[in-house]
């Protein structure tokens, strides 16, 4: 192919490679950490070998897996919601923490979580209750958003971004309100939505979350040859045989789904749907039937690595791995910028 | 058979089709004609369901044009666009396969013949492998008009195919432009009925079959296009001062005559 826009990496060594590295990930999010565990540990705790000391065992079938593979989840939940959000808007800037979703889904967990105490009537446990409240601030929020940024059917690129700017500093007030009005304990867990950390993911919390980002996550690859299609743009997609709104709705409620789960587990982690799906476009190009599964896999290795280095970076403190997240994407979201600046893409 | 029925439109308060009932038969070249403003695209928006029928409806095979599934639809019915929009880096075959979203699948082997077979009848065969957002507007129309061949390529049974082209010619030199026309007469003898908006009297002359002539919203005339395009038609519609010309081997064309005097 002559064109550089169109040298690609083969989808295969490309999907191959990501696993690879996220396997290599795995084991150093599993191993990593104050307490040290070997890799004959991990042998020992499959089965073969001596028992592993209670200690051990707790810390790697307690804290560790269940926060690996919640980095999974979120991680690949988040980059497949960039995805759809940006192929479904048409705008190459939408992350789901730009527009505004992970702000409204942060505040109505926060204060579903302030007002526990109030809500034992509602036979639920919390993780449920919490992820409920996210989803529905999610959506909510996504409604507004898109509403206020919809002019003659068409969502306006710039009108979005500060409509979501505008969301998120109402979120932000809200959040700064909830946790200023709250007790000790819940302070601190309101500082996981403000910040991002996996700290809390647990079993119960994993079981919730997991499910849904999953489910909803297959439901949007199944969404990907229309989204392709939406690319040539909305006339031309009903042209070919696309029920445009339903695609439409369908996606953007998917994703916030997935947004909402991770949200409720992790509070807002920025930049990771901004990042895959565009470094993976530049790869192996914008098919949507291949970039959906490559952002999954690839938001899932990044996530993991984040969070290994916040655990690890000054232990036996951690940095909440939203602050990582930002520090890395804020530069490349400027990076984008500068490319696009003069494109008529966000005119 | 598509046609419409006492099929009129406004929008906010204008009226920009007045009632109108035509109908386009399957193996004719239908020309749409007419200045800016008259109608045209209104009129193939509302064929191409692009813009819901507020007033009259649209048949299409005697059935409402609204009762038809959107996939169903896209298997023998494809509209080329006026605007190719796409900023994403796909190669040109990549945006030809779009076009095969819905339409009965075939072999991965058989699927790559089409696309291949659809640029290469588009005079765009050497493109495939290039990347559509750095093509120029020529190569994109080709391109483009590639992709909605290939989505109708073949007819589904006992149903005829439509083919809605917006303003074909464009973008297209001059060569390509009779090549166009030319290739959508080849279309002609499979059944397909084709319905294009055009801006050229002789090009309309030259290839459609039937023309339908719409003048702020209204319809002036339709007929064989020998019979409906005249000096007469031109200075009403364009005010232009026009000569109808007929060479030996019996074809007609309007030759405009150029006002040279200054605008005063």
């Amino acid at each position: 192919m002559s064109d550089p826009d169109l040298r690609r990496v083969p989808v295969s060594v490309c999907a191959a490679l990501l696993l690879i590295a996220l396997a290599c990930l795995a084991f150093w999010a599993a191993l990593a950490g104050p307490f040290p565990l070997s890799f004959a540990d991990l042998q020992h705790a499959v089965g073969s070998g001596p028992a592993l000391s209670p200690a051990q065992h707790s810390v790697l079938l307690r804290l560790r897996l269940p926060r690996l593979l919640a980095a999974v989840a979120i991680g690949g939940g988040l980059a497949i919601a960039g995805c759809s959000f940006q192929a479904v808007l048409r705008n190459p800037l939408a992350d789901p923490s730009f527009i505004g979703v992970s702000g409204g889904a942060a505040v109505a967990a926060a204060a579903c979580l302030a007002s526990l105490s109030h809500l034992h009537f509602i036979a639920l446990p919390p993780q449920i209750l919490i992820a409920i409240s996210a989803l529905a601030g999610g959506l909510g929020s996504a409604a507004l958003v898109l509403r206020i940024a919809r002019v003659d059917g068409d969502a306006q690129p710039i009108t979005l971004l500060l409509a979501g700017l505008a969301i998120n500093a109402l979120a932000g007030g809200l959040l700064g309100l909830i946790a200023y009005s709250s007790n000790d304990p819940t302070l601190r867990a309101i500082t996981l939505w403000l910040f991002g950390s996996l700290d809390r993911a647990g079993w119960p919390e994993l079981a919730v979350a997991a499910p849904a980002i999953l489910l909803a996550a297959l439901s949007l690859w199944r969404l990907a040859p229309s989204l392709n299609a939406l690319l040539l743009g909305e006339a031309e997609a009903a042209h070919v045989g696309v029920h445009v709104a339903a695609v439409r709705r369908g996606t953007i409620a998917l994703a916030v789904v997935c947004t909402a789960c991770s949200v409720a587990l992790a509070g807002v982690v920025g930049f990771i749907g901004l990042m895959v799906p565009h470094m993976l476009r530049m790869l192996i190009g914008p098919d949507h039937r291949s970039l959906m599964p490559l952002s999954f896999l690839g938001g899932a290795a990044l996530l993991t690595l984040a969070d290994t280095i916040a655990r690890i970076a000054v232990q036996p403190a951690e940095i909440p791995v939203g602050i990582l997240c930002a520090l890395l994407g804020a530069p490349f979201f400027l990076g984008l910028l500068l490319h696009w600046r003069r494109s008529p893409v966000l005119s | 058979m598509l046609r419409t029925d006492q099929l009129a439109f406004s929008m906010q308060g204008r009226l920009l089709l007045a009632p109108l009932s035509v109908s386009f038969q399957p193996g004719r070249l239908h020309a749409i004609f007419g200045p800016n403003g008259a109608g045209k695209s209104t009129l193939l928006r509302l064929l191409s369901r692009e813009w819901g029928t507020a007033r009259g409806q649209i048949l299409l095979d005697d059935r409402p044009l609204s009762d038809w599934a959107a996939a169903d639809l896209a298997r023998h019915r494809a509209i080329l666009p006026q605007q190719h929009a796409l900023t994403f880096a796909f190669s040109a075959a990549e945006v030809v396969a779009l076009g095969r979203l819905h339409a009965e699948r075939r072999t991965a082997t058989r699927e790559r013949q089409i696309v291949a077979d659809a640029l290469a009848a588009c005079g765009a065969g050497t493109l495939a492998a290039r990347s559509y957002a750095r093509l120029s507007g020529g190569e994109r129309a080709r391109v483009q008009l590639a992709r909605v061949l290939a989505q109708i390529w073949e007819a589904p049974a006992g149903r005829a195919r439509y083919l809605m082209l917006d303003e074909p010619t464009a973008h297209l030199d001059l060569a390509f432009q009779h090549a166009c026309l030319r290739l959508a007469r080849d279309w002609l003898q499979a059944g397909v009925c084709v319905i294009a908006v055009l801006h050229d009297p002789n090009l309309v002359l030259a290839y459609a079959d039937d023309v339908l002539v719409l003048d702020h919203g209204r319809l002036r005339a339709q007929g064989s296009p020998s019979s409906v395009l005249n000096a007469e038609l031109m200075q009403e519609i364009y005010g232009l001062g026009a000569e109808r010309l007929q060479t030996p081997d019996g074809q007609h064309w309007l030759a405009v005559r150029a006002n040279r005097a200054a605008t005063p």
